[in-house]
């Protein structure tokens, strides 16, 4: 089983000459990403928490993004995605981000709903 | 790989010679299995946001839940945590040095690299056990109401929580553990806290200077402190003492949050401590060298697979247990 890798990531901005010397730049990558999170985390910033986009702080969509470009490459080049076919890649992707968006989207919706019904409706539970 | 009955036809289409993913029945299958543990823990996430956004205007704070490092006294949030996470990424980092040493066939550095995994992974379930051990043990003490809801304090002067033997009296009161062979069914306590709920109240009046901050978060972000008008009302509706979390009862403000919390860090946990047993079984099959008399170490391709899940699964509980 000798498999081809591919060396690049950054879509070609950066090539490595080894698989070793690329696992060690996307340690350094993610461990960057890690620390502005956690940096992000102790100081933060007004801007980004008095500012909101769609109902969710700023500050909380950076985590989130931050954190699927985490995943990305821990997917692409951990678990070598990179180098499977594409269908395989495709249909280990796209079958959970499709379920789980589908299940964010109810679950949270109804979640609000019944906020809502807490705040609003003649039910006492903060007391 | 080998096709275990042969009846001459393997090569052609027919016979299964086509492989259009390209990849073996064993890492196909650990996809499967990879893809379907997801979703499982997805459901976790999602229920932990619906709970949530249920109670979004209360929820606990994580920053002022796990503000603790061991051996060091004080208040630091999160550096723990990121700790914890980058020993998680750096035992990936071993696992696929491993997976990639043993695509060209080097014994010695594929158990160097699986050795190395496996004091990663141990120092991470050690981590999560201290982790627990601290939120089960509490910081500061709270009262809960008859609502369920949680009453902490806060010192006015210095604006700093104040715990409760900073101002809890101590009465002359026998108090005695309620054990099970004394009741009636067998109930019995959980624990017994360090004071009762006379000597917190007792206390809160003597000293002026404790108000009383409650779980509704402000629109600074911060939970509210009422003023001590309100604190003395609001006193009035304890119950009881709380110290420490666990599934009933929990100091640090929702008891979902507790549950959620013991849930799915446990149930990672739980995905660490068995990658790290599965791991010292591939590690004693590559030093007996079954592998290498296989031919190839597909199987240090397969656990490294499961490995790097458990990272990819704690990079998200990261994010929105900790940080969001």
């Amino acid at each position: 089983m000798a498999h081809e890798h591919k060396l690049e990531i950054f879509r070609g901005l950066l090539k490595f000459k080894s698989n070793t010397q690329k696992i060690w730049g996307v340690l350094i990558f993610l461990s960057i990403v890690t620390a502005v999170e956690v940096a992000l985390g102790i100081t933060k910033p007004e801007f980004l928490t008095a500012n909101y986009l769609v109902g969710m702080k700023l500050l909380n969509w950076i985590f989130i993004v931050l954190t699927l470009v985490k995943a990305y490459y821990i997917a692409w080049d951990f678990m070598h995605l990179r180098d499977e076919k594409s269908a395989l890649r495709r249909a280990i992707v796209w079958t959970p981000i499709f379920l789980v968006c589908y299940l964010i989207f109810i679950l949270l919706f109804e979640a609000d709903y019944i906020y809502n019904v807490f705040k609003e409706g003649y039910l006492a539970w903060n007391f | 790989m080998d096709a275990t009955v042969t009846t001459g036809t393997e090569g052609s289409v027919w016979g299964g010679g086509n492989r259009p993913l390209g990849a073996s029945y064993g890492k196909l299958m650990m996809w499967f299995f990879i893809v379907s543990d997801a979703l499982t823990f997805s459901g976790f996430l999602v229920s932990y946001g619906f709970s949530r956004f249920k109670f979004i205007e209360t929820w606990p704070i994580a920053d002022e839940v796990f503000t603790h490092v061991p051996f060091f006294h004080g208040n630091y949030p999160m550096y723990y945590v990121a700790f914890m996470t980058f020993i998680l990424i750096m035992s990936s980092v071993t696992m696929v040095l491993a997976v990639d040493a043993g695509h060209r066939m080097m014994q010695k550095k594929v158990i160097l690299y699986m050795f190395l995994t496996i004091i990663g992974g141990a120092i991470f379930v050690g981590s999560q056990a201290w982790e627990w051990a601290t939120f089960i043990k509490g910081d500061y003490g709270a009262l809960e109401t008859k609502g369920g809801r949680i009453l902490q304090f806060v010192n006015a002067e210095t604006g700093e929580r104040a715990a409760l033997a900073d101002f809890a009296k101590t009465l002359p009161e026998a108090r005695v553990k309620h054990e099970k062979n004394q009741g009636i069914w067998y109930q019995e306590e959980g624990y017994k806290t360090s004071f009762s709920l006379n000597e917190v109240v007792a206390g809160f009046k003597a000293t002026p200077n404790i108000l009383v901050r409650t779980e509704t978060i402000n629109e600074e972000g911060e939970k509210t402190v009422l003023n001590r008008q309100e604190s003395l009302s609001r006193i009035a509706q304890a119950t009881q003492v709380v110290e420490g979390a666990n599934l009933i009862h929990n100091e640090y403000g929702s008891r979902l949050f507790a549950d959620f919390f013991f849930f799915i860090t446990g149930f990672h946990g739980f995905h660490v401590f068995s990658g790290v047993v599965i791991n010292i079984i591939i590690f004693f099959n590559i030093i007996l060298g079954t592998y290498e008399r296989r031919g190839h170490y597909e199987m240090v391709e397969k656990v490294g697979l499961y490995w790097h899940f458990v990272d990819l699964v704690w990079v998200f509980v990261f994010t929105f247990f900790y940080l969001v």
